[in-house]
């Protein structure tokens, strides 16, 4: 049941992405071509993205079978059910506003973001005492909800500004777009990675650091070593830069280390795709928000946030306080997850206040949603791997 | 301060932008080139606005802005994201002996001690910090107040006939050129009910108006918050929020810190299960991963007491017994605005057995066994004909001093050191034998002809556990959910307004929502389906076009 709980995901994965030709395609037709076989393609995709937000439930439901508790404990689940969030919250929308762009560009990210998390441990792992409650499900389940509908505000805000910037010209504005797009890669490069040298490659290297206190193990070839580190393994190699102990006594080297590689691997697929196209990424497309009106896409982007905000809230920061409370004693330790979580919650609750004058709508009302949605990946990614606290569960 | 007479014969008070009652523009503070109306707190005059003269006027300015807010916001998240980078000092282990500045310094280099130098190691517990956030409560109160008095007075006092020039300076309007006649208002009227609105009429105009409690959610979720700020600062003031940290061995009983000695734990018996593949077949690739070991829940069997006699200091109280109960992780034992939570546990030698062996036959029968007892040791250990084992010196916690003497840190065994005596008929002054963690040693060139073997040890289990009361939790819980009602009440329901003015040869159409402009649009189209009226365009977005 397990494996079936994997074979269903790969299905409801392989359905995004076919998904994402139909509302690709329903987007494309010329203004000539009638307006009702572009509804109609649309249509299609919808149903199914559908089919595939049902496989990917049913998935869901036959992995808490077998675990016996909700799966929503590891990088692997938790990511995996913020897509299927996001992909309800897209399905939710699209009921509302039929437009087909949102569809095009929501389902790849989808696509990465259960790639991405695929590349960790998929295990199911026992649960520790201090997850034994029905607070888990709560806490955790709703917090992903509403990162799913923030996750949907940030793709809006990307389409608005693909739509809005102009790529004809070299600008500040055009270069950080092409940087968020950057990002994207940079996943990609960390799926490519993972699977080129971990999973296929099996490379391993083993570190003794601390003057032999502790092991540390290499999956990725080393280009940045750990401080002062002896290689105990017979693979692996020697040679490397050596992380600079300021560095390495914050952060993990081994960390920065997949980064590097990611980030290499992510600039090949940018550099490749810009080569082939001659255009920047951003500009590629573009031609595909040319029919949708910029004022819409804001006040979906507005509203999305409106709707996820309350819900992130309440999931992430009430009912964690009161999970907190009952499992700890104090409902807040400034724990790096709770503090991040707070940072996002004080962002957006500056965004909606700045919403409330003219000037902030629109262009730069997309910039704040992006960071925003910046700040929940850095806590969902980052904060697991460089600062540990209560919340480690990275696999 | 003068009042303002408006054109309709309404008096407004001085600062009003948009009078009351009809909308005119009053022309104070606001651009008259701008094509549409600025209906923010529906122009109303605002205390802030106005006043500006005194220090006290200055101050309040300041803090009922919303500029003002969103810095105090923006700064509160750089401080709050630094104090992350680094582990906070409650959360983390300072090993023994080494001062809170040696561990940032060891344990992160530069950045560490620049962490620890500018106080950052408990930087949410810094005066600064906690100023920040009483700042921001005070921003929360004056804005509120400074908005939410004159937008309910405006709201309740708003008539049904608006000026043209209101209604033509609305982001939605239109105007139908059709005879009066042929407007049937009534069926306008029955059509907005429809759709949940309330509708006014009064002499050929009409206002319909819904979700008006919508613009109060904002005014909500800053009360809730300043009730949970309060909370939050309360907790500081002494005896409010009591946190102890408790740690007994089986068998034991303590009396409950915080509790002035009126209550007390026994630790009966603690418990560790461990997870196994009979649990779930699923946990074997996991298990495997962690040599099979994954705690699977640990449980204090306790019990609590009560004392009954007047605490005497020294004198062994009379205890009552209230109740058993197994304190667990997610299921902490209440008693009298008290809780105690299981935190964590620790496994500690009770007891160690040794056998006396005469070293020729150190495989052999041992002579006799001695289990000595490290809580409590016994001096002598008679094994009889003439073998005897006599404790010369017992050290619970050895470690050495500044003077690289001997000494015990505390009573607990957590580094056991014993100096053994063997008096047997062949050595009646003894032989001396030591017991450390690292094993049993002889001094140096002894000619011992015994020897004491270690056979095994016992354990005890030792439980920790917080002590918790906090008078501020229900406050905390209040605030919180008046806190999350206030923002559903303010994003998922929207204030929408109709204004329909039947003139002798046109009719006007205008509308404002706050927010959410689509859906009114949908809802307008709804409403004047198949009308002879022209649906109100959306001026912002045309007048871009142009």
């Amino acid at each position: 049941m397990q494996e079936a709980s994997g074979y269903l995901l790969t299905i409801a994965f392989a359905l995004y992405l076919v998904a994402t030709l139909f509302f690709g395609a329903s987007i494309r037709q010329k203004k000539a071509v009638a307006i009702k076989n572009s509804a109609k393609v649309a249509n299609v995709g919808f149903v199914i993205t559908i089919i595939g937000c049902m496989f990917q439930i049913t998935s869901f439901i036959f992995r808490w079978i077998v675990g016996g508790y909700a799966p929503v404990s590891n990088m692997y689940e938790f990511t995996t059910f913020f897509g299927l969030m996001f992909i309800i919250a897209f399905i939710i929308l699209f009921f509302i506003y039929r437009l087909s762009v949102i569809g095009m560009f929501t389902l790849p990210l989808v696509v990465l973001m259960i790639g991405f998390a695929s590349m960790f441990s998929r295990d199911i792992t026992p649960l520790a005492p201090s997850l034994k409650s029905n607070f888990l499900q709560i806490h955790v389940m709703l917090s992903a909800l509403g990162q799913g509908i923030l996750a949907v505000s940030f793709v809006i805000a990307i389409i608005y500004l693909v739509k809005v910037v102009d790529q004809n010209v070299k600008s500040k504005k055009a270069f950080w777009l092409e940087t968020v797009l950057f990002t994207l890669f940079v996943t990609a490069g960390f799926i490519i990675a993972t699977l080129s040298f971990t999973t296929a490659g099996g490379y391993s290297a083993v570190f003794q650091i601390d003057n032999g206190e502790k092991y540390i193990e290499y999956r990725m070839p080393i280009i940045l070593g750990p401080t002062d580190g002896v290689l105990v393994s017979d693979t692996g190699s020697d040679s490397f830069i050596e992380t600079p102990s300021f560095i390495g006594d914050v952060v993990d080297a081994n960390k920065i280390n997949t980064f590097i590689w990611s980030f290499i691997f992510g600039a090949i697929l940018h550099i490749l795709v810009r080569l082939i196209t001659r255009k920047r990424f951003a500009a590629i497309l573009q031609p595909f928000t040319k029919n949708i009106s910029a004022d819409l896409l804001d006040e979906i982007c507005y509203r999305s946030v409106l709707i996820g905000y309350p819900i992130f809230t309440l999931g992430a920061l009430i009912f964690g306080m009161i999970w907190a409370q009952i499992a700890w004693g104090s409902f807040w330790s400034w724990d790096p997850k709770e503090v991040w979580a707070l940072v996002s919650w004080l962002f957006y609750s500056s965004f909606l206040h700045l919403r409330l004058s003219r000037n902030w709508q629109g262009e730069k009302s997309a910039w704040l949603v992006i960071v925003g949605f910046g700040l929940i990946i850095f806590n969902l990614v980052f904060v697991n791997f460089l600062l540990a606290g209560l919340h480690s569960y990275a696999g | 301060m003068d009042r303002v007479k408006c054109v309709c014969g309404h008096v407004n008070p001085h600062g009003t932008n948009l009078c009351e009652a009809c909308g005119r523009s009053l022309g104070h503070n606001e651009k008259t080139n701008n094509k549409l109306v600025d209906m923010r707190y529906e122009g109303v005059a605002r205390r802030s606005i106005i006043h500006k003269k005194s220090f006290i006027d200055k101050v309040w300015t300041i803090f009922s802005s919303v500029k003002f807010a969103i810095c105090l916001l923006f700064i509160t998240l750089v401080a709050s994201a630094i104090g992350s980078l680094l582990p906070q000092e409650k959360n983390t282990v300072i090993p023994f002996g080494t001062t809170v500045e040696q561990f940032f310094e060891a344990e992160y280099g530069v950045f560490g001690s620049i962490f620890y130098m500018l106080g950052f190691h408990k930087l949410y517990g810094t005066w600064w910090y906690i100023t920040l956030v009483f700042l921001v409560a005070a921003s929360l109160i004056i804005c509120s107040l400074d908005r939410f008095v004159p937008l309910y007075r405006a709201l309740k006092k708003q008539r049904v006939e608006r000026s043209n020039g209101f209604m033509k300076r609305q982001r939605f309007f239109s105007s139908t050129k059709i005879a009066s006649s042929k407007v049937n208002m009534t069926e306008l009227e029955q059509r907005l009910k429809k759709h949940h609105y309330n509708v006014r009429i009064e002499n050929q105009s009409l206002l319909a108006e819904k979700g008006r409690f919508s613009r109060w959610g904002p005014y909500i979720n800053h009360i809730g918050l300043i009730i949970f700020i309060a909370g939050c600062m309360l907790r500081l003031v002494p005896g409010i929020h009591i946190e102890e940290s408790l740690a007994v061995r089986e068998g034991d009983t303590v009396v409950i810190p915080g509790t002035d000695g009126a209550y007390y734990f026994k630790n009966n018996e603690f418990i560790v299960e461990m997870y196994d593949e009979e649990d779930n077949k699923a946990f074997a690739s996991a298990l495997e991963k962690n040599n099979g070991s994954i705690i699977k829940s640990y449980t204090t069997h306790g019990v609590l007491y009560k004392s009954v006699s007047e605490t005497i200091a020294g004198a062994t109280p009379e205890l009552e017994e209230i109740t058993e109960y197994d304190v667990m992780m997610n299921k902490p034992l209440k008693f009298d605005g008290y809780a105690i939570y299981q935190m964590g546990y620790d496994a500690q030698f009770s007891d160690i057995t040794f056998a006396l062996q005469k070293k020729e036959n150190s495989y052999g029968k041992p002579i006799g066994t001695i289990t000595v007892d490290l809580m409590n040791p016994e001096r002598t250990y008679d094994l009889g004909d003439g073998y005897v084992v006599v404790i010369e010196e017992y050290l619970p916690d050895f470690s050495l001093d500044e003077d690289e003497q001997p000494t015990s840190l505390s009573a607990n065994p957590n580094n056991p050191f014993i100096l053994f005596k063997m008096i047997t008929p062949e050595s009646p002054d003894g032989e001396t034998i030591y017991f450390t963690m690292l094993g049993l040693l002889e001094p140096n060139n002894s000619q011992n002809n015994y020897a004491l073997n270690y056979v095994q040890e016992g354990y005890d289990y030792i439980t920790y556990l917080l002590v918790k009361k906090d008078l501020m939790l229900p406050v905390l819980f209040v605030g919180g959910t008046i806190f999350i009602i206030g923002v559903m009440i303010g994003s998922f329901w929207y204030h929408r307004r109709v204004w329909i003015a039947v003139k002798e040869d046109e009719v006007l159409i205008a509308s404002h929502t706050n927010k959410n402009y689509f859906g009114l649009r949908r809802e307008l189209e709804k409403v004047l389906e198949e009308l002879p009226l022209t649906i109100p365009e959306d001026q912002l977005v045309d007048n871009k076009k142009k």
